[in-house]
């Protein structure tokens, strides 16, 4: 039996987290991940703690991430010139979802900005992190600084239970909304905690000093609600919730309307463009894209993995998948590709290319599961 | 009487007179983690040894078996298909794939026996 290579061997020394200590003492299997040395699985496994996820709370280190501080003079407006979303228009504790453009249109990264009122809050992915300062540093204006939070850790406490948990520990955490931050103390650490995340489920994304963060992480992982959980689960979690990782279902090549994140770009920045690449995505906007992103179902068992080919009913090659696999919640294959616009439709029938045999696939919406964020209180 | 030896793809095989029953190995059951798909031989196909012969699938990713001898597909473990998650539970028993019956018994020698098998995965852990 042919071993899966999932861990590509990767040159130089791996970086640890301020977690890694922990990580091991947990008995999480750690693998090469952006560079750093990360656990893949706990003891429970993918399956296990991906369910546990969806139906109490896990705790991931996502402290691989790349955490920037950007100051000065209106760097809002600044960071508008390299990325699609209204920034200036964010209010503060508010925070976006975007992309780093290339001029082609295309996606060198996706990120998270919010408005800390003092200086915009940046994270970025931990594989692109270094290309990303190195782009942000030279592309914006001189009167910005960007500050490379190294030292900071970055916990991510996702699920239905985890608005509880972290209530014990910080009552103000509760009220925070989707979509907005604030500096809070996390039993008695000054923190800085958002409500977001990449499962599809409530949750929240804690940062933190790295030299405090193993202390919080125990203290969580004390709750009886809270497992740890490895990059394995994170990655079939998100994958079920629809949304993209880069370097797979988006990258240089593929633009945010393509790639069906049309929702992250706001009407004004659709209007006035401005930021590289927005000649491009604003025709896209006007006479929609050749090909689309979207969510499919195989119809039998089969998984169908990354850089399947994707047929159309007649046979004729319309796509590949950049993400699949089994998704634990939902019970079976799920995937996610590009198709011609002609067959982006949800339901339209398409053929999967697996080990030389096409099988029965159709269009889905995504997510595959139901959001669960949490918006107010109804 | 019955025999087990072992192939350095992680597999097993069990021979009772002239068919052996083959799987994969604890070892290679913990490495994939929880098995979510399987793919099975038709009953009368012929292999070579070493041709791929069936499927297994974690949630994390594919990976072939290989036939460990030469000879023609018997049988094969259907409860799998439902329930692959029998191949974690139990992958020396209830997690058999299928069953060849050898065309070369002869083949048998070049496998493992568990003593050796054993030390494989002790240098491979």
């Amino acid at each position: 039996m042919a071993q899966p290579t999932d861990a590509a061997p990767t040159g130089g020394e791996l970086r640890k987290t301020p977690l890694h200590g922990l990580h091991a003492a947990l008995g999480g299997k750690l693998v090469p991940f952006a560079g750093y040395e990360m656990p893949v699985q706990f003891a429970a496994g993918i399956l296990g703690e991906h369910l546990h996820t969806r139906d109490a709370a896990g705790l991931f280190d996502v402290s691989h991430m790349g955490q920037a501080r950007l100051r000065g003079d209106d760097p809002a407006r600044a960071l508008e010139a390299l990325v699609p979303a209204d920034i200036a228009g964010l209010a503060t504790g508010a925070m976006r979802y975007t992309q780093l453009t290339n001029e082609a249109g295309g996606i060198i990264d996706d990120l998270m900005v919010t408005n800390a009122g003092e200086h915009l809050f940046l994270v970025v992915n931990g594989a692109n992190k270094d290309g990303d300062l190195a782009h942000l540093r030279a592309a914006l204006p001189g009167g910005i600084e960007v500050e490379h939070r190294d030292g900071d850790a970055l916990l991510a406490l996702q699920g239905p239970a985890a608005a509880a948990v972290l209530a014990r520990l910080a009552p103000g955490a509760a009220d925070l909304v989707f979509m907005t931050a604030a500096a809070i103390s996390v039993g008695g650490i000054d923190c800085f905690v958002s409500r977001s995340g990449y499962t599809g489920e409530d949750g929240f994304e804690i940062s933190l000093p790295g030299d405090r963060a193993e202390g919080l992480a125990r203290r969580l992982l004390d709750e009886p609600e809270v497992e740890p959980i490895g990059l394995g689960a994170r990655d079939s979690l998100r994958l079920e919730a629809g949304l993209c990782l880069h370097g797979h279902d988006i990258d240089g090549t593929t633009t945010p309307i393509e790639a069906g994140l049309t929702w992250s770009i706001q009407k004004r920045r659709r209007q006035e463009g401005g930021f590289p690449g927005a000649g491009i995505i604003q025709a896209q906007l006007r006479d929609g894209p050749a090909r689309r992103r979207v969510g499919i179902r195989p119809d039998g068992r089969a998984p169908a993995r990354e850089h399947t080919e994707i047929l159309d009913a007649a046979g004729a090659s319309v796509g590949t998948v950049t993400s699949g696999g089994f998704g634990p919640s939902v019970g079976g294959p799920v995937a996610m590709g590009y198709v011609q616009s002609a067959n982006a439709g949800e339901g339209s029938e398409l053929g999967l290319m697996v080990r030389g045999r096409s099988l029965a696939a159709r269009v889905v919406k995504m997510p595959f599961v139901p959001q669960r964020y949490y918006r107010g209180r109804a | 009487m019955s025999d087990i030896r072992f192939s350095e793809e992680h597999e097993w095989i069990r021979v009772d007179g002239d068919v052996g029953t083959c799987g994969i190995t604890e070892f290679a059951q913990e490495q994939l983690g929880d098995i979510v798909y399987v793919e099975l031989p038709e009953a009368g196909r012929q292999v070579a040894q070493n041709e791929e012969i069936a499927v297994v699938e974690s949630v994390k990713a594919a990976s072939e078996l290989y036939a460990p001898v030469a000879g023609e597909v018997v049988d094969s473990n259907q409860a799998l298909v439902d329930d692959p998650a029998k191949v974690n539970a139990d992958a020396m028993g209830e997690g058999w794939f299928f069953k060849i019956r050898l065309s070369d018994p002869g083949q048998l020698d070049a496998l493992m026996d568990e003593a050796a098998y054993l030390a494989l995965v002790a240098e491979q852990a």
